[in-house]
């Protein structure tokens, strides 16, 4: 990760007739970083994708990708980032190689250089025994990879990945989370967004967390949980008594009920709730690390993945 | 402000060389299955001019001087020119807009939507003018072609396509589902293939009738103008017919671009 900014939003906003999709959001994006945009579906995060690959205009604030700004030379723009959206939007009459030729036409790739460079892609993705085979035919996994391949027929050197694993089983979610790591490695740039904690925890080095169109803390993931939801999280059954004597024990610590469970966040170092649950016993009590999923759940008040 | 609103939807767009690349995957899509594509406009003409030209043909006076037969021949080579880019902008392109997702796949590369709508109306023409090609060939081996002009009806069918493709494309950007689509088809599409001169005389309808296929109609005036190329008959109404034709495709070819705009970036 370099200091250059390659992506730089202020006061971005989007309103759709009257509602605000992207409310007033400044972020900035350096060359070589992977870089994640966090929240529930709905909060903005595709929105913001669709500004910065320049095909939505913005309602107002500045948006500029490498210096050039979206609003005036999105050609230019698009010719240097590579889109793997969120839907499945693949060519389903062709097969798997000749979408990855046909879309190569879009960026005016010779049809030399496309043939050479989707075969290669196919490999990268694991796809290179199925470049005959007709879209129908694909696992989702399998049209996540390809998804992926085809973002990156130009060579771009911003890669937006808009929910990359959404859907997908763990297998083929580690799968792609290992291509990402490996162009990054690259020297590509990542912009991704998810609604998976883990995701961006274990790719994004710097994370935006966004709902209802505005962001709402930026950090690293480790620094965010730090900060917000402490080192570890004692999660107890509900209960009014248990409930009243934590809240004496940890009287400064957030308590969060959730259903039938009362989830305990504090600042104390690692250890603190051993040392109570050695002390007294709760029914299905537990100590977890914290993670993403609780900053978000402290700082909204709300489960992510709702 | 509502003449800006006016101005927005007849903005000339910014148009590149990369239309044909949007015109390329559709030409690519359909020679895959190029079989099925080449049978209907190849046998429908076959039942039309055996059924209601020999058949009905035999009941039915001479139209405008013609037998029965000569008459609609030249007819339903324009109704394919209709029929084809009509559809094919309408039901073919909703499914590549909404159902596919090929225009926002395409809009994520260097190519624009306004090239994308563009690339999708030159696809409709080249329909257009593939399948009346192939009427024509079956109206002309039926012995029904009497003058050399008919090697003028297929750049006709590429101007014809267009309009109707540009027709369409205001239907598909305003359309709310894809079953809506049977309002233009039944409303709009059908009264044209019964009252352009297709299968009867104009002249013999009621003049309020006459009047507004004349003004409204457009497969009346490509009607019109095929069966003067077919026949090599011509008069001075041909000029009013082929003016029509050459206003109103620019006319809806920018309209149907900014609608789509207004539809797909909001």
């Amino acid at each position: 990760m370099s200091s250059e900014v390659l992506i730089k939003a202020e006061g971005l906003t989007k309103k759709f007739e009257d509602f605000t999709a992207v409310d007033q959001i400044s972020f900035q994006v350096y060359r070589g970083e992977c870089f994640g945009f966090l929240g529930p579906n709905g909060a903005g995060k595709t929105t913001t994708m669709q500004m910065v690959q320049c095909v939505l205009p913005l309602t107002s604030g500045s948006l500029s990708v490498s210096g050039m700004d979206v609003t005036r030379e999105g050609r230019e723009i698009k010719k240097m980032i590579g889109v793997a959206s969120q839907e499945d939007n693949l060519d389903p009459d062709f097969t798997v190689l000749h979408n990855l030729i046909v879309y190569a036409r879009y960026f005016d790739i010779p049809k030399a250089q496309a043939q050479k460079r989707a075969e290669e892609l196919l490999k990268f993705v694991q796809l290179g025994d199925k470049r005959d085979v007709i879209i129908d035919q694909l696992s989702a996994g399998m049209k996540r990879r390809l998804i992926l391949a085809r973002s990156l027929i130009n060579e771009p050197q911003i890669l937006i990945l808009d929910e990359p694993t959404t859907g997908l089983d763990p297998q083929a979610r580690h799968l792609i989370w290992d291509k990402i790591r490996s162009l990054q490695k690259q020297g590509v740039t990542i912009v991704l967004t998810t609604h998976y904690m883990e995701e961006a925890a274990q790719l994004c080095e710097r994370t935006v967390i966004m709902d209802y169109g505005k962001i709402i803390e930026e950090g690293r993931p480790l620094d965010l949980v730090k900060k917000h939801a402490g080192e570890e999280v004692l999660e107890v059954a509900w209960d009014e008594e248990v409930l009243k004597f934590l809240k004496d024990t940890f009287p400064e610590a957030k308590l969060e009920i959730l259903g039938d469970r009362i989830q305990v966040f504090t600042n104390h170092t690692r250890g603190v709730f051993t040392e109570i649950l050695n002390k007294y016993s709760f029914r299905s009590a537990m100590i977890r690390d914290a993670n993403l999923e609780d900053v978000f759940l402290k700082l909204t008040g709300r489960r992510l993945k709702e | 402000m509502r003449t800006k609103v006016v101005a927005s939807y007849f903005q000339v767009p910014e148009l590149s060389y990369r239309i044909w690349r949007v015109w390329r995957r559709n030409l690519e899509v359909f020679m895959k299955t190029y079989r099925v594509n080449f049978f209907p406009p190849l046998l429908e003409p076959i039942f039309y001019l055996v059924g209601l030209g020999f058949g009905l043909g035999g009941f039915v006076q001479p139209q405008e001087g013609l037998p029965y037969i000569a008459f609609i021949a030249p007819a339903l080579v324009a109704i394919s020119m209709m029929f084809s880019s009509f559809f094919e902008c309408t039901y073919a392109s909703f499914v590549r807009m909404y159902y596919q997702k090929t225009f926002g796949a395409i809009i994520a590369t260097p190519v624009s939507l306004e090239e994308v709508i563009a690339g999708e109306l030159l696809w409709g023409a080249t329909k257009s003018l593939i399948n009346s090609t192939i009427v024509l060939g079956v109206v002309f081996a039926f012995g029904l072609v009497s003058s050399p002009l008919f090697l003028l009806i297929p750049p006709l069918a590429f101007l014809v396509g267009l309009l109707f493709s540009a027709m369409a494309m205001c239907f598909t950007a305003i359309t709310p589902n894809i079953d809506s689509f049977n309002y233009p088809s039944f409303l709009f599409i059908t009264p044209m293939f019964i009252l352009s001169g297709t299968f009867f005389s104009t002249h013999n309808l009621p003049e309020a009738v006459q009047i507004v296929s004349k003004l409204f109609l457009p497969l009346y005036h490509v009607v019109a103008l095929t069966r003067a190329l077919t026949i090599g008959r011509f008069t001075t109404n041909l000029l009013f017919n082929l003016s029509w034709i050459l206003v109103a495709t620019p006319f809806f070819f920018i309209l149907s671009i900014n609608l789509m705009k207004r539809r797909l970036i909001r």
